[in-house]
Parts: C-alpha cells; sequence; structure tokens
C-alpha cells in the first residue's frame, strides 16, 4: 500500500514494468520489491527446497526470498534480488524455483513430505545403489531443489574489468562511513567512497531521524554533494566491495546496467573493480536477524528494519493492519513511524518483560509469537502470553530479534569476530585486516550518533597513519537511543520455525544436527546446509548457532562461527572473467604471413600463443592427408616454404657470452666458430630434458639463441635466472628478439636455386656449407641466412626484418610454385621430422634425459651446465630405461598411434609388461608406410626385433619392427648436397 | 597480493611469476655429494612463518627477486634482486 | 629487381577514435636496446647525451624528447627509439635493433587514464604518473612498456605479433569508458 506524503521516490515519473506476465506501474526510485508490496503483491518466490510460498523477509542485498530472474534469452539474468533491482520502464522479471506458475506450484508437494526431507534426508536415503546417484538421483533432486537458471545461450552483455587506486577505501556510506570520507577528503586524502546502494545515506534514507537538525537524508545529500565537489573524492555507487585482499587488494562490483533502459552500445553490464588502497575503513552497517518461531516464513513477514525502509524510504507499507514482534527498543521506533504514516499497528509484542510502554498503544510484554497462519500470505498470528495464547488477524508482522554488525570483510583474512554480550552479536576483531579501522553499527555502534562518532575517529586514525593531518570535525547532532537487547533466537514450539530462509533449514534440523553429532558449527552447517545458499547465512548464521549452542550445552563464543568468505554478495563468473570472453580468453600472436594463410583457407592451429597453419588445401584435395602427403613429397622433391618465425629467437651479447652458453648448454658453444650454427640441448638441474634449438655465432661476443615455439618464454626465463640467480658475475645481456625478426624455412632440393636469385650472395657449398650463418641482402634488405634443416633436405631459414615479412613471405611462394614446390604447413613439418627421426616437445616431455634420446654423449665432460650432475645419477643412465627408437608396422595392421604402448611380442599387454609407449606417429609418403618414434625398455639395443603396440582406448594393436629413429637419408646425404 | 618489486614499487600479484624457495640460488659445486644435490633439487621446507622464495617480475622489468613472506599472516616482509643476494 | 615492402605492426587497425580517446599507431622511427655491460652504464649514458641528446634513463623514467626518446625497459635494458644509434655505443653496451619487434601506438583525449585503468594494474594518474614516468606492467594479459608523453598521451608498445589484440583491447576499453559519458 502506497503512503502518501512518504519515501524518497520520484512521484512524478510512473514507471511500468512486468512481473511473471502480468503488467504493473511504480515509480522512480523503486526496487521491484517496493514497488511489487506497493502494488500488494506480497508473493515474489518459491523456496528452495519445500516450494513454499515467500515473500520478501528484507529490504537489502540480504534477501533470501525474492529472488527472480530479469531480461529474456541471452540477456536473462537469474537469482535478482527483489530488494536490489530497481525498476524502470519496461523490466520484465520472472519468479523462480516454480512449476507452472508462482502461485500454483506442483513442487510444493515436497512440503506436504517435509517429516521425510529433514537435515540429511538425501546423504541417508539415496545410498544405494551406488551408481543411481550420478545418473537419476542428483539430476531429480537437482531440477526440484534450485534457483534461477541460465538461457544456456552465449551471455550478450558486456562485462567490464578495472582497477583503481585510493588512499583511503570507506565501505558504506551510511552516517559513518560518509563521515570518515569527509573528513579524510577535507584532510586531501584520495578517496574511495563505495556503497552497494542506488543511493547513498544507508539507514539514515530509511530512518526518520535528523542530523544537524535536518532529516537524515537530506544531511546525507550534503555530505555527499560536498564530495561530490572534490577532486579527491570518488563516489561508487551500486558497487558492492566484495572482498578484502592481501597488502589492501579489494575486489568490487559495480552493478553499472541493471537499473536502467538506457545502456549505451559498448557500455558495461557490471565492471568488477580490483581496488588497491592504503587504508580502509569498514562501514558496512548491520543486518538485522529475524525471529525463529513456528511458520515464520508467511509472506508479510519481514524484519522491522525492512518495515521502516518500505515505509520511509519508498512510501510503502507492506500491510494495512500490521503487527510488530521482537526484543529491543527498534520495536518501538517501527511502532511510531507507521502510526505517524498513519498505518494501524495490530499489536506490538515485546518479548522483554522490561519493555518500556507507550501512551500510544498497548505494549504486550514478555509475549513471544509463536505461530502464523494464511494461504499464500500473512492473515493472523498466534501470540502467547503468561495468561495463555491469542489470535491476531494482521497481514505483515515487522519482527526483529535484533542486529549482526557486517563483519564479514574482517574474516576475509582468517579473521574471527569477537562476541559482544551488550548487543548480543559478533563484532570485528581490531586488526582483522591490516590497515582496515571499523566504525559505525557494523563496529556495534548502533546509534546515529555513535556511528557519526566512531566515521571521524576512524577516518582521524587513517589519516595519522597516511602522514596526513584531520581538520577539527565536531560531532553532529543525533540520536542516541537506548538498544536494549535481551536474548531471542528460537520461541519454543512444535512445528517448523525457519533458521534459515532460503536452503529451508529449521530450528529442528539444527537441532537434529546436533543429535547426530554434527556439533562443530562448521559440520552442522554442512549437514544442514544452513548458510550455504546465495545469501551466505546473513540472515541465520547468528541464529543458528545460538540454537546449536543451545543444544550442545555451550555459549556462543565456543561454539564460534562458520568463515565468512569472499564474495560478500554473489558475483557472476561473466563478471569475474570479464575481457576474456572467446578469442580474448589469451592474446593472440599473429605471424606476419597469417593473412596469407588465412587467404589459401589454411586450419589454424594453436602453438603457445601463436597460430600456424595445419596445411594449405589444394584443388581436388578432400582430406587433409591428401595435402600433406603433397606437402611432404613437394619438398622432398622440389622446394617448400614454412613460416619459422614462432620459434623463439635470443640475441645474447658480452665478453662471457661463450661462457654463459656452455654453462646452460650441455655442449660447449665458447669453441663454435663464428659464422657457424650448432644443435644444443638444455637440461633442467634434475638432468632432464628442458629445450633445444640452435644457436648461432654472429660475433666474438654475439650469438643468437634459437628455442622452440613452445618453450621460448621458459627459456627466456630460465636464461634469465641462471644469469641473475647464480651467475650475476659474467657480464651477458639477453634480448628477445623473436618479433623483430620474421623467419622462413626454405626446405628440399631446389632451395638454393630459389634463395640464390634473391640473395646479393651466391650460394656455394664453400661460403655456406651446411649450419653456415650470416649476415645477406635479401632483395635490397639486410636479412640473416642460416643453412639449418629439420627436414633433413638441403635447407635454409631466411629471416628479414618483421615489417617485410609479408612481402618476403608472397615472393618466396610464388617462386617456389614457379619451381614445383609451395607452402607446407605444420602436418608436413611434423612428417618430415619424424622421418629423420627428428624431436620435439612430445618426445623432450619433460621425464626424458638427453641419453633417453641418444643424445647422451652431448653432455660434455669437459666443464659443468646446468643439470649435469644431476643427469649423472645411475637410474639415470641404468639398463632397462625407456628409450628412443623407430617404429615400422610389419603385420596386418598398419596403424601407429601416438600415446599406445608397446609389450613383447607374446606378452600379454597389461600394465606390469609394459615396455614403453609411442610418442609421435604419421604417415610417411616417402617410406609409403606409418612411422612411429618411441620409448622402448632398452630400444637402441633392440634394432630388428618385434614388439607389439596395443591400444586399448582405441582398440587396436599392431607388431612393429624397432629400427634406428632416423628412417630417411641415414648417412644424412641430403642435408649436404 | 602485492609485492614489492626493487626497481618497479609495489606491483600487483599477477605480474609476477612464482618459481619457490630461494634454496634455488645455493647451487651446490659438482662434487658436493649426492646429499647436498638432492637437498638442492628436491628437499623444500614447508614453513608456517617466515619464508624466502623467488619470484620474476615477469610481466615488468623481468627481475628475478627474493620475497621474504610470513605464510601465515601473507605479510610481504621484504625484496631484493636475486642479482644483489647472490654477489 | 623490386626492393621489399614494407607493413607497420597495426596496418589496417588503426587509427580509431570512440568517444574522447583516440589511439594511432606512432612511427617512432628505429627501436634499438641498449643494454650496458658491467659497469658501463655511465659511460654509455654519456656517450648517448653526446650523441643523441639524451641521458641513458633511470629506473621508470624515459628521456629525450618525440623524435629521440629513452624509455626505461627493465633492469638491463633501455629502449632508443629516433636515431640510429652511434656505433661508438657498441663499446660499452650491447645494442640490438628492435624497430620491428614492437608494436607501438599511442592513446591519447581526455579520459586516457580511465581507458587504462581498464586494463592496466598499475596507478597511471597524473599525479602518480606523471610525464616521462614509464612502467613496464601488464595491458590486460599481455606484457607492455607504458610511457606518458604528454598531459593526456601515452605510449604504449606490446609485441608486434599482438597488435590485433591490443587493438581489441585497448578498443573495448575506450567503449566502456566511452559509454559512461
Amino acid at each position: 500500500m502506497r503512503i502518501e506524503g512518504k519515501g524518497l521516490i520520484d512521484r512524478s515519473e510512473t514507471v511500468p514494468f512486468v512481473f511473471d506476465g502480468v503488467r504493473y506501474t511504480g515509480f522512480r526510485g523503486d526496487t521491484l520489491a517496493s514497488a511489487l508490496l506497493a502494488n500488494e503483491q506480497r508473493l515474489m518466490g518459491r523456496s528452495f527446497k519445500y516450494h513454499r510460498p515467500r515473500g520478501v523477509l528484507t529490504a537489502g542485498s540480504e534477501e533470501p526470498n525474492a529472488l527472480v530472474t530479469v531480461g529474456e534469452g541471452a540477456a536473462q539474468n537469474p537469482n535478482v534480488r527483489a530488494t536490489m533491482q530497481e525498476i524502470y520502464p519496461e523490466l520484465s522479471a520472472r519468479s523462480q524455483n516454480r512449476w507452472p506458475s508462482l502461485n500454483f506450484d506442483l513442487m510444493s508437494i515436497n512440503d506436504l513430505a517435509a517429516p521425510f526431507l529433514g537435515a540429511g534426508f538425501y546423504y541417508k536415503t539415496f545410498m544405494w545403489p551406488k551408481s543411481f546417484w550420478e545418473k537419476l538421483y542428483e539430476p531429480v533432486i537437482r531440477r526440484a531443489a534450485g534457483l534461477g537458471a541460465l538461457s544456456g545461450a552465449d551471455n550478450v552483455d558486456k562485462y567490464e574489468s578495472a582497477y583503481a587506486f585510493c588512499d583511503l577505501l570507506v565501505i558504506g556510506a551510511g552516517p559513518a562511513g560518509l563521515m570518515a570520507a569527509l573528513v579524510a577528503a577535507r584532510a586531501g586524502a584520495d578517496v574511495i567512497l563505495a556503497d552497494e546502494n542506488a543511493r547513498m545515506g544507508g539507514r539514515l534514507l530509511s530512518e526518520t531521524y535528523a542530523v544537524d537538525g535536518k532529516p537524515g537524508h537530506v544531511w546525507a545529500d550534503e555530505v555527499l554533494s560536498q564530495l561530490e565537489a572534490m577532486e579527491n573524492v570518488r563516489l561508487m555507487t551500486r558497487t558492492t566491495i566484495a572482498g578484502a585482499y592481501d597488502q589492501g587488494t579489494f575486489a568490487a562490483l559495480e552493478r553499472f546496467g541493471h537499473h536502467t533502459e538506457h545502456r549505451p552500445s559498448g557500455a558495461p553490464l557490471e565492471t568488477y573493480w580490483r581496488i588497491v588502497a592504503k587504508r580502509s575503513v569498514l562501514a558496512a552497517g548491520a543486518l538485522e536477524r529475524p525471529v525463529a518461531f513456528r511458520d515464520n516464513d508467511r509472506p508479510g513477514i519481514m524484519t522491522a528494519g525492512a518495515v521502516r525502509a518500505y515505509l520511509n524510504r519508498w512510501g510503502v507499507s507492506p500491510g494495512r493492519n500490521v503487527s510488530i514482534f521482537g526484543n529491543t527498543d527498534d520495536i518501538h521506533r517501527t511502532a511510531r513511524d507507521l502510526l505517524d504514516a498513519g498505518v494501524h499497528v495490530a499489536a506490538v509484542i515485546d518479548s522483554r518483560h522490561d519493555a518500556p510502554l507507550s501512551n500510544e498503544y498497548e505494549v504486550l510484554r514478555g509475549a513471544q509469537v509463536c505461530g502464523s497462519t494464511g494461504r499464500k500470505g500473512l492473515e493472523a498470528i498466534t501470540v502467547r502470553r503468561a495468561s495463555g495464547e491469542e489470535r491476531i488477524h494482521t497481514d505483515c508482522l515487522a519482527m526483529t530479534g535484533g542486529w549482526n554488525p557486517s563483519v564479514h570483510l574482517t574474516c576475509h583474512m582468517n579473521g574471527r569476530p569477537t562476541w559482544n554480550r551488550d548487543i548480543e552479536a559478533f563484532v570485528p576483531t581490531p586488526g582483522a585486516i591490516p590497515g582496515m579501522i571499523t566504525a559505525g553499527a557494523c563496529n556495534g555502534s548502533f546509534s546515529t550518533v555513535s556511528c557519526l562518532r566512531d566515521g571521524i575517529e576512524a577516518a582521524k586514525s587513517s589519516l595519522a597513519e597516511l602522514g596526513l593531518k584531520a581538520p577539527k570535525t565536531p560531532v553532529p547532532d543525533a540520536e542516541d537511543d537506548p538498544y536494549n537487547i535481551s536474548q531471542l533466537w528460537a520461541v519454543p514450539g512444535t512445528g517448523r520455525a525457519w533458521l534459515d530462509f532460503q536452503n529451508d533449514v529449521t530450528v529442528k534440523d539444527v537441532k537434529q544436527a546436533a543429535t547426530e553429532n554434527f556439533r562443530s558449527v562448521e559440520h552442522m552447517k554442512r549437514y544442514t546446509t544452513q548458510g550455504m545458499a546465495t545469501d551466505q547465512g546473513k540472515n541465520s548464521n547468528v541464529a543458528a548457532l545460538a540454537v546449536l549452542a543451545d543444544a550442545t550445552g555451550r555459549g556462543i563464543p565456543e561454539t564460534g562461527t562458520t568463515t565468512f568468505r569472499p564474495p560478500y554478495s554473489p558475483i557472476a563468473i561473466a563478471a569475474l572473467g570479464a575481457g576474456a570472453e572467446g578469442s580474448a580468453f589469451k592474446p593472440q600472436r599473429f605471424t606476419t604471413s597469417h593473412p596469407a594463410s588465412l587467404k589459401r583457407n589454411a586450419p589454424m592451429i594453436e602453438a603457445g600463443l601463436w597460430y600456424r597453419p595445419s596445411y594449405f588445401s589444394k584443388d581436388g584435395e578432400t582430406t587433409w592427408r591428401q595435402s600433406c602427403d603433397r606437402e611432404v613429397n613437394m619438398v622432398r622433391q622440389a622446394v617448400g616454404i614454412c613460416d619459422v618465425s614462432t620459434l623463439g629467437k635470443i640475441d645474447i651479447q658480452g665478453p662471457d657470452a661463450g661462457a654463459f652458453l656452455d654453462f646452460v648448454y650441455t655442449n660447449m658453444f665458447s669453441t663454435l666458430k663464428v659464422g657457424r650454427t650448432r644443435y644444443g640441448l638444455m637440461l633442467r638441474e634434475d638432468g632432464y630434458v628442458m629445450d633445444d634449438g640452435t644457436t648461432a655465432r654472429l660475433g666474438e661476443t654475439h650469438y643468437l639463441m634459437t628455442t622452440t615455439t613452445a618453450a621460448a618464454g621458459e627459456v627466456m626465463k630460465h636464461l634469465e635466472f641462471v644469469h641473475q640467480g647464480l651467475r650475476p658475475d659474467l657480464d651477458v645481456t639477453f634480448t628477445s628478439v623473436t618479433e623483430h625478426w620474421a623467419q622462413f624455412a626454405v626446405a628440399g632440393p631446389k632451395s638454393r636455386e630459389l634463395l640464390s636469385a634473391l640473395l646479393d650472395t651466391p650460394l656455394d657449398d664453400e661460403n655456406w656449407p651446411f649450419m653456415a650463418c650470416g649476415p645477406v641482402s635479401v632483395l635490397g634488405v639486410q636479412g640473416r641466412l642460416f643453412r639449418i634443416s629439420f627436414s633433413g633436405e638441403h635447407a635454409y631459414e631466411i629471416a628479414v626484418p618483421a615489417r617485410y615479412g609479408a612481402n618476403l613471405f608472397d615472393i618466396l611462394t610464388e617462386r617456389a610454385e614457379a619451381l614445383g614446390g609451395g607452402l607446407y604447413g605444420m602436418e608436413a613439418l611434423n612428417v618430415l621430422r619424424i622421418e629423420k627421426g627428428f624431436i620435439t616437445h612430445a618426445e623432450i616431455h619433460g621425464r626424458t634425459t638427453a641419453y633417453d634420446i641418444g643424445m647422451g654423449r652431448m653432455v660434455s665432460q669437459k666443464k659443468d651446465c646446468i643439470g649435469k650432475t644431476m643427469s649423472e645419477r645411475p637410474g639415470l643412465e641404468e639398463a632397462g630405461r625407456e628409450r628412443l627408437v623407430g617404429l615400422k608396422p610389419i603385420g596386418e595392421s598398419k596403424e601407429l598411434l601416438a600415446g599406445a604402448h608397446l609389450y613383447n611380442e607374446e606378452a600379454e599387454p597389461v600394465r606390469t609388461n609394459d615396455q614403453g609407449y609411442l610418442t609421435s606417429v604419421c604417415y610417411s609418403p616417402t617410406m609409403e608406410t606409418m612411422l612411429g618414434l618411441a620409448f622402448l625398455a632398452d630400444g637402441p639395443d633392440r634394432y630388428g626385433e618385434i614388439v607389439k603396440m596395443v591400444d586399448h582406448l582405441r582398440d587396436v594393436t599392431t607388431l612393429c619392427e624397432v629400427v634406428n629413429p632416423v628412417f630417411f637419408d641415414p648417412e644424412g646425404g641430403r642435408v649436404r648436397g | 597480493m602485492r609485492i614489492t618489486c626493487p626497481y618497479c614499487g609495489e606491483r600487483d600479484r599477477r605480474e609476477f611469476y612464482y618459481r619457490g624457495a630461494a634454496v634455488d640460488l645455493e647451487r651446490p659445486a659438482p662434487d658436493a655429494g649426492e646429499d647436498a644435490w638432492n637437498d638442492f633439487v628436491y628437499l623444500r621446507d614447508n614453513p608456517a612463518g617466515v619464508t624466502r622464495e623467488l619470484w620474476c617480475h615477469e610481466g615488468g622489468c623481468g627481475a628475478w627477486i627474493v620475497v621474504t613472506r610470513n605464510t601465515v599472516t601473507h605479510e610481504i616482509l621484504g625484496s631484493q634482486l636475486a642479482s644483489e643476494v647472490k654477489r | 629487381m623490386d626492393k621489399l615492402i614494407a607493413k607497420t605492426p597495426c596496418d589496417g587497425l588503426l587509427p580509431l577514435s570512440v568517444g574522447t580517446v583516440k589511439l594511432s599507431e606512432e612511427d617512432v622511427g628505429a627501436i634499438h636496446s641498449i643494454s650496458p655491460y658491467k659497469g658501463k652504464q655511465k659511460a654509455v649514458s654519456e656517450a648517448m647525451k653526446v650523441a643523441h641528446g639524451m641521458a641513458y634513463p633511470s629506473a621508470n623514467r624515459s628521456t629525450g624528447k618525440a623524435g629521440a626518446r629513452a624509455v626505461w625497459f627493465g633492469p638491463a635494458h633501455a629502449m632508443m627509439m629516433g636515431p640510429e644509434p652511434d656505433p661508438a655505443l657498441s663499446e660499452n653496451a650491447a645494442i640490438v635493433d628492435q624497430s620491428d619487434a614492437w608494436a607501438v601506438v599511442r592513446l591519447e583525449g581526455a579520459g586516457v587514464e580511465d581507458v587504462l585503468a581498464r586494463v592496466v594494474p598499475v596507478d597511471l594518474r597524473k599525479a602518480q604518473f606523471k610525464r616521462g614516468h614509464t612502467a613496464r606492467t601488464l595491458l590486460f594479459h599481455m606484457t607492455a612498456s607504458i610511457t606518458r608523453v604528454g598531459e593526456n598521451a601515452f605510449q604504449i608498445m606490446v609485441f608486434r605479433s599482438m597488435a590485433g589484440t591490443l587493438v581489441h583491447d585497448l578498443k573495448r576499453a575506450m567503449e566502456g569508458v566511452a559509454a559512461r559519458g
């Protein structure tokens, strides 16, 4: 029911919206919850487990009941709290967890079965047969118990992430937060003030007190306009500080686009902020506790603070005939506000025997509400007094069990709150978060004046630590009313008294947990699921543990709390991953030939962050194998071109460059001649192979190392570590030049012919023998040439500055095609190297040594190097080790599969008979058979033997001959020819 | 979590790569014997309290640094260049 | 015979403007990394001053001006941008041509800091990060070099191969800021 003349809404703007298909109107400034209450729609959702009808319990982000889905299809957002969703024209929201409708929910049959569905029901019932859990029970239970769902379509909304920095972060913009921000800002500190609500002011917006003689919201607005005018202040509304992390880092979620129909293109729905603050003030306020009594979950029953908020902030009375129940002086504040607004008060029930009396209304002292009735909404309550029980007709019950300070953030770094008897609640333990000071209601200071004072003091302490001087600030005049709480958690009686509204946990469930010996609060939580819903027990934790404490005969402090973890309120995964959707998941690295490869329809495969062409399909080729075979033949018979720019290239210079390389490589590089290239092997310190590649000596103190594409970053970091951490005495520098050079392999018998036409130097064997390197001029551009080969053919790699890469690639392609050659991709490259027995990271996969790959002799005995000592451990060279061999199929099956295991021909293919495994396989068009590289026990001693390859997953068995891994041109004549 | 790079100042943890205990700086001589090498390569303490670790400011200046940190409180107690620790 | 044709890293990607912020490719001329040998940083700096009119930059700073600038790039490197390095420098430092290794862009306009705050985990506001300050840091997922070169202007460098991702990430950030009006 809307109350004339009350509320901070804009009555000049009516806002039409839709809930469950029905059109309603509200005013600008309404939340979905306040607008529905104004339309006397109390039923807003169904409970999680029993599908009980539920209405709002609160007016804030802690709301457990009124969860709705906003929007449709790909843009739909589930589990939005109606208490936080501002309405805008054509907002469309739906209730959740009901079928077929909110009013008539067939699943509410669960409620009738409630006697069987108590705590632990699922654990006890669905135990047998075991396989049924995953296939049957869990899916059925999940469908019945639930929250809203995502659409399943790709999210169309934009989410954003951002960083912010400040001297002081003030969390919460109620009286304490506003005061702290004002004092700090006036002192010149760089301040961020964040509040989860659309409008700053906290409880000042929901209560009727005056501050400095003005209505609280007017005072708040005046402070805000002062703050807004200051350059050193950033106000962040609709921003929840969700987590407190190490060294002053905070996570914050800004709900930027949920409240409006006008979202410009490019605007985010939400922004996930990471705020770094030198100091922080937590002024997060407090959350009101419900009281557990039989059927305390009927729509129309809500916290007293929520009733005042709907009345004072939104001009809505949640009922026409309101009753009030509780254990603090707040109930009288509620009664006065309602009476002042002209709302009929049905009864004021105060559990305290010494409660203050009023001459405006009757106070039922020492009384308790012990039950409620009504279909889909409250119709009457039952009040128990010493004299007996009485039924009172009412359509709204405002209840209060006291307030819990919002200590959540102070617990995010393992802090434990402290029990305060005066307010019967947990308060933050000072120092729980380094640099954070708590102020106001979250600190247990409940009167307005104490909040204002706390805010000033918190700012002063923070400023002192920041080295800033606080301006003299008097505490504004405000109420300092008493609170006078007396414990009241659960009203005794039969039936179900709800503690956790969202997860349907009752007092009885908690007691049952204690009976079954789940006495630890952490065990009780997991057994009953109390506190495990999206509200994370904000409304229920303290009462639940009070019930547990009672049931186990302990005090509340000894019982302790469960752990509050981030986030304070739920955050969509989309916000956490903002900006990294789809191809933005990681950076994409493109070679200069990328567009040319795309133009030729090459499927691109990822190699680390790089994209490389898989194969280049020609007309008439229908499978990748046809393309690959052609490309291999082309390299073996004419000439092929392949972009190898992705290999890591590290420029190494300095007087000690040679000595350094001798230390990181197993073999010698200080003895390499200028103008020559050598293959090198790098070990990890544990003796296993790290990477391989060629290194060229370009000058006396100048080398160029190449690494594999995959390990480029790792090797660079390794070199820097070895230099900075182990050998800072060596005078040497490293510069990655991977990106500066576009480098292309030109491989095949016609490679010399092709390149000669483009270079200023003749490519004869005398000046350019195998493994030579040096500067060349390529079509007028200074480049570098390396006579190296990864295909076993006469081959070169030519490098030019990357700006010329695309053009040179086109020219090389054209020339190669004219010579009967062309481009080859990764598939062909792989076949070419397997035919030659060259290794890649498929072989040097982290568990193989130089000895295993047949390069034991490359570990120089003349010097120390990284990994040398450990590589000499007896176990790494002993008989029986699996070592590199080649395999050829010889039986009926001609298929080889990477990953398959090897067994002796007559042995049963079981683990205990395992002899090794295949790492790389290919079909070789050159040899016209499949080839495999494998690690086989004592492999090199077994050439000529027959072994059995068995792939249990793909059910293939193939007999293979063990051969030298260099299948093709073992003498190496082609590479030198 | 924020770590101080001796060159760049306090930076977000995401800029850093974690390697492990700073023991990695104490490479034994080649002939130091099996136990010394075994300790160096494989054995690490797992202290509840102060520990020294190697981090690389990989997403920044590339410096390898030794960070002294408390694993219980998460306090960062200091950071030094690896090259200076070795000197 | 034809000479090879050159292409810039951001060819076809830039310039672009969103709201008040403009992103353009910067032609800074030659880029060389200069890595002084042990104990030679001072000598290198003197030689740079003589030959190129700028000192070797100290940590987190750049020297020189547009057209001839040196940007600190880490403990072992500074990047000299503009002139071809004087051969005498190589007596005391490793000089490596990096002219084609980096995509260099200029981001400028009112609100440029808000754009960078979407992708850079370092406080780049004017009071903290003044003209001539430089940072090696991340730009979303990429390692980058970011230098304030004007009141509302930054020079940003990432690996050449990542030019597409750079433009994508910055454009997205620019749109997010522009949408806030």
